[in-house]
């Protein structure tokens, strides 16, 4: 929660701007690769959310999608953290 | 020996097209290549302005599609160096004076006597984009660390692959190591993991790219540049040599760099 001057505050600390530049680049490299809308890519990411966390626990807000290019083929990558805790599992 | 014919192009204007090509143009032929530039940018021509010719033109790259003079004729020697001659674009006319096919004929032409024939491209990715392209054995990407030219390079990459013109190489020009160490910047290594090419040079923010283009003297000839000295580096590696990139760390003075480290940042 916090007021919205610490929320403000926050944001700027954890967000250096090369890190978003990062992250908006993934995003819309996505897009152009894929030629997909902003809508047909959330579906995409709910199905796919949808279809894994009928197996394991998925961490839904840090899912994260990307196109990338190796040679001549394009690779859609998914990275979909789980939440397995590791020190109990041993 | 043929000349290979190298595309310098981007997308996105502004990146550093013309900049690069006339500093790998000096850079090639300081080492005693045999280099022609061509400034395919019709209608918008700057390439004799930052090589520093612009007083010596006669006729220009459509006075010779139209055959209104032979191509020697509007080859201008840069008298710097043994062998590097610049054929201007022409100021008065647009794109549409020129098709791919009249640059092939023109290239085809000159590869006999020349080691490099370099192309200045315009921006985008219409006709003066596809002339640019057309006669190309070789094509470099030029980019900024930024979204937007990140992008276009992208895109580039894209219809390039498509032209089947082997694999493209990639510049990365106008980078700010300070900016960079704060994280205020993309990493050059951000730009290489998306763009997936072959990168051929790394290219610091430098004001004596601006002074020398005042002066029509490009960087590469100034012995104290870094962009100079990054654009001589490029011309060595298009010849083949293994040359370590420049190490871009931050700069500063002793001083300060002294700091950083016991800073541990
Ligand atoms: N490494 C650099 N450091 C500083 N200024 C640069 C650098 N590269 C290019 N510039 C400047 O950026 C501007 C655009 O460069 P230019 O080569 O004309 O781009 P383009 O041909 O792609 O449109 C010019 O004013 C040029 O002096
Ligand atoms: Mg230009």
């Amino acid at each position: 929660m916090g007021n919205l001057f610490d929320r403000l505050r926050g944001r700027r600390d954890r967000a250096k701007s090369g890190h978003v530049a990062r992250e908006r680049l993934r995003l819309i490299l996505v897009h152009d690769r894929t030629n997909l809308s902003e809508e047909q890519l959330a579906q995409l990411r709910d199905e796919m959310i949808e279809l894994i966390s009928k197996y394991v626990d998925v961490d839904r807000d840090n899912v994260e999608i990307s196109v990338e290019r190796h040679q001549t083929e394009n690779w859609l990558v998914a990275n979909i953290p789980l939440r397995i805790d590791r020190a109990r599992r041993g | 020996m043929s000349a290979r014919v190298i595309t310098i192009t981007s997308g996105k204007g502004g990146v550093g097209k013309t900049t690069a090509t006339a500093n790998i143009g000096v850079a090639l032929a300081a080492l005693g290549h045999r280099v022609a530039c061509i400034d395919a940018d019709i209608g918008l021509r700057n390439l004799d302005v930052v090589m520093g010719l612009e007083n010596r033109i006669v006729y220009d790259l459509v006075d010779v599609v139209e055959g209104r003079c032979k191509l020697r004729q509007a080859m201008i020697k840069d008298k710097r160096l043994p062998e590097l001659y610049l054929i201007p674009a022409a100021q008065t006319r647009d794109k549409t004076a020129v098709s791919p096919t009249d640059m092939v004929r023109i290239t085809d032409k000159l590869r006999e006597d020349f080691d490099f024939i370099l192309i200045d491209s315009p921006a985008g990715i219409e006709r003066g984009f596809r002339n640019a392209v057309a006669p190309a054995d070789e094509v470099v990407i030029i980019t900024n660390p930024e979204v937007s030219a990140v992008r276009d390079a992208d895109r580039i990459i894209g219809l390039i692959e498509a032209e089947e013109k082997g694999p493209a190489m990639l510049i990365i020009n106008r980078v700010k190591p300070e900016m960079v160490r704060r994280g205020e910047m993309l990493t050059v290594d951000d730009v290489v993991d998306v763009l997936a090419i072959k990168l051929l040079g790394i290219v610091p923010e430098d004001e004596a790219v601006l002074t020398s283009s005042n002066r029509g003297t490009p960087a590469a000839m100034d012995e104290h540049s870094k962009a100079g000295q990054a654009f001589r580096n490029i011309g060595r590696r298009l010849t083949g040599e293994d040359v370590p990139f420049m190490s871009l760390d931050g700069g500063g003075s002793i001083l300060q760099r002294f700091f950083r480290m016991i800073g541990g940042s």
